[in-house]
């Protein structure tokens, strides 16, 4: 009985979300006494795995791209292969897709938003974030068969040299009915959810003709970008890149909220984040309340010359 | 078309969290509970193609009796018809599988729920329930058209968006995108009238066992003050960011 690892890659190189849940499932691993196989699919090269703590490593190429249907069938067969009792997934788009999935057909109780290694595992218990960010909640998962899904940047990634083995594995999978007619990603530009840095600007802006900067500070620090509710509200920004409550939730180590004044439902959205900097001309901002480092100030003197420094920075510590 | 919109009955957003019975129970005192705003997207849409399409569309809630005002309010809104399944609303799967029995007892062609719920954010239920009845699902769905059983659906994918193409019966978890927020609608005195003529159905539940439970809560620790940096003196704000906080 080995942790099973759902391990995610992207054109064939594994995710950092990958090396975190890895990570994860070695913790848990340990607590029970056992060893971790993760489960990629189409991957180029899982010998990073090894670092951080994988023994075995199953790789699926019969599926060309993500289905949530077939990839959770294949999980499921993987894990009875490898007689699991606990299955780890991030807290990606497409692993929160299959995760429904997967606990049907393992007949397993799935908790996700997990931010800490269990607290128990007799009976398992895991820590998870509820009510968008404002609080904690301790659940029981009381199934045979456990699911986790970690949350992003909550665990980290942690060393544990292992020796690793991997093998080809061919699942047996039904028809797909959920067909992919096409796919519209930005490739140059690092995505919310995987993103270590997010820059994100609100209505302080006045208008989208001044987000020039706030993606040139996005570039120098290797950012995401974001906004504010009321921003893509107004079409100064897309949907996509809406984080808060109803939005895209943050996790990312650093959060730098330009013209944001931090209602309560943008604050839950990104509460998860390590460190927040918020730079805001009204000292007032219920933001300042939330955020490790404030910057009273106007942004348009203030985001141009944290550029400037940063790019002096960047340049000397290269 | 038939439509079955779930919904959930969660604290408004703005609600301060506080928890009661030595921090086991949320404390209802004082909070205001709304439509699950997820689900508020996935209602609209469905009101559009109730209008449209001439599709059914009902409501259905897994919970006690004081959640009745918020499908009263689905019902100004213009649902047809509303289902509580009258118990309370232990975890993600039992929630599922009570849905999963009114969704194939009612034959519906479309399930609509939010992705998650921002009460306990498990993100599970919709999911659940196309497993259990066996329909075909979309997550993260911020685009839907119907053309008579066929469906294409847009999902967000981290990074972008994904188009693709299926058939009813289809259960989707919806987001923002789905519908604009400007496109949300607020009940009018009318609705609100022919709300109180519209059938509110109580089925009993079915014996479920929870697969989970909740032992306890907690509230983040609270945070230090603000460390302030003058606008003059960035350098500082560099040096914290890389010296202090670690993080560039």
């Amino acid at each position: 009985m080995s942790v099973l690892v759902y391990t995610e890659s992207e054109n064939g190189k594994l995710k950092k979300a990958a090396l975190e849940v890895a990570s994860y499932a070695f913790a848990v691993a340990s607590q029970l006494g056992t060893t971790v196989t993760a489960v990629t699919f189409n991957a180029n090269d899982a010998s990073v795995l090894g670092k951080h703590g994988v023994s075995k490593v199953l790789n699926v190429s019969n599926i060309s791209q993500f289905d949530a249907k077939l990839y959770a069938e294949a999980l499921k067969q993987a894990s009875e292969k490898e007689g699991a009792k606990v299955v780890i997934l991030s807290a990606s788009t497409d692993s929160k897709y299959l995760a429904p999935f997967l606990s049907i057909g393992l007949d397993a109780a799935y908790a996700s938003n997990v931010v800490e290694a269990p607290s128990s595992v007799s009976p398992f218990t895991v820590k998870r974030t509820g009510f968008t960010n404002k609080a904690f909640n301790y659940t029981e998962l009381n199934s045979d068969i456990k699911i986790v899904g970690v949350s992003t940047n909550a665990f980290g990634l942690v060393e544990n040299e292992t020796s690793l083995t991997t093998e080809e594995y061919t699942p047996i999978l039904s028809e797909s009915n959920v067909n992919i007619q096409s796919v519209d990603k930005a490739t140059d530009k690092v995505s919310i959810a995987d993103a270590d840095i997010v820059v994100s600007g609100g209505r302080g802006l006045k208008g989208p003709e001044n987000w020039g900067m706030i993606e040139e500070l996005a570039e120098v620090l290797g950012a995401a970008t974001a906004c504010s509710k009321p921003v893509s509200d107004l079409g100064w920004r897309p949907h996509s890149e809406h984080v808060g409550q109803t939005g895209k939730p943050v996790a990312s180590n650093l959060y730098i909220a330009v013209g944001i004044s931090g209602a309560i439902q943008h604050l839950a959205g990104i509460n998860a984040s390590k460190v927040k900097v918020v730079i805001n001309t009204d000292p007032e901002a219920p933001f300042f309340k939330a955020a490790d480092y404030g910057i009273v100030g106007d942004a348009f003197e203030v985001v141009p010359a944290l550029i400037e420094k940063l790019k002096k920075f960047k340049a000397q510590n290269a | 078309m038939k439509i079955l919109v779930c919904i959930s009955h969660v604290p408004d957003t703005t609600s301060k969290i506080n928890f009661a019975d030595s921090d086991t129970k949320f404390d209802k005192n004082g909070v205001q509970f709304v439509i699950n705003p997820y689900d508020e997207f996935g209602l609209t849409r469905a009101m559009w193609f109730k209008e449209k399409q001439g599709a059914h569309v009902d409501v259905v809630n897994v919970g006690g009796q004081e959640t009745e005002p918020t499908l009263r309010k689905a019902l100004a809104i213009g649902a047809d018809g509303a289902i509580r399944v009258n118990t309370e609303a232990t975890d993600s799967y039992s929630v599922a599988k009570q849905l999963a029995k009114v969704v194939t007892d009612g034959n519906y062609d479309l399930v609509i729920a939010g992705r998650e719920s921002i009460d306990y954010n498990g993100g599970m239920v919709p999911g659940m329930v196309a497993a259990l009845a066996n329909m075909h699902f979309v997550n993260a769905c911020i685009g839907l058209e119907i053309d008579g059983s066929n469906a294409t659906a847009i999902r967000e994918i981290d990074g972008g968006k994904e188009t693709v193409s299926t058939v009813l019966p289809l259960v989707i978890g919806c987001q923002k995108g789905l519908v604009e927020e400007s496109d949300l609608r607020i009940p009018n005195m009318r609705g609100i009238m022919m709300a109180r003529k519209k059938p509110l159905t109580v089925v009993e539940p079915i014996e479920v066992t929870a697969k989970t439970s909740s032992v306890k809560f907690e509230k983040p620790a609270p945070r230090g003050a603000v460390k302030l940096v003058s606008p003059d003196n960035l350098d500082e704000l560099v040096n914290l960011l890389h010296n202090e906080a670690k993080v560039i």
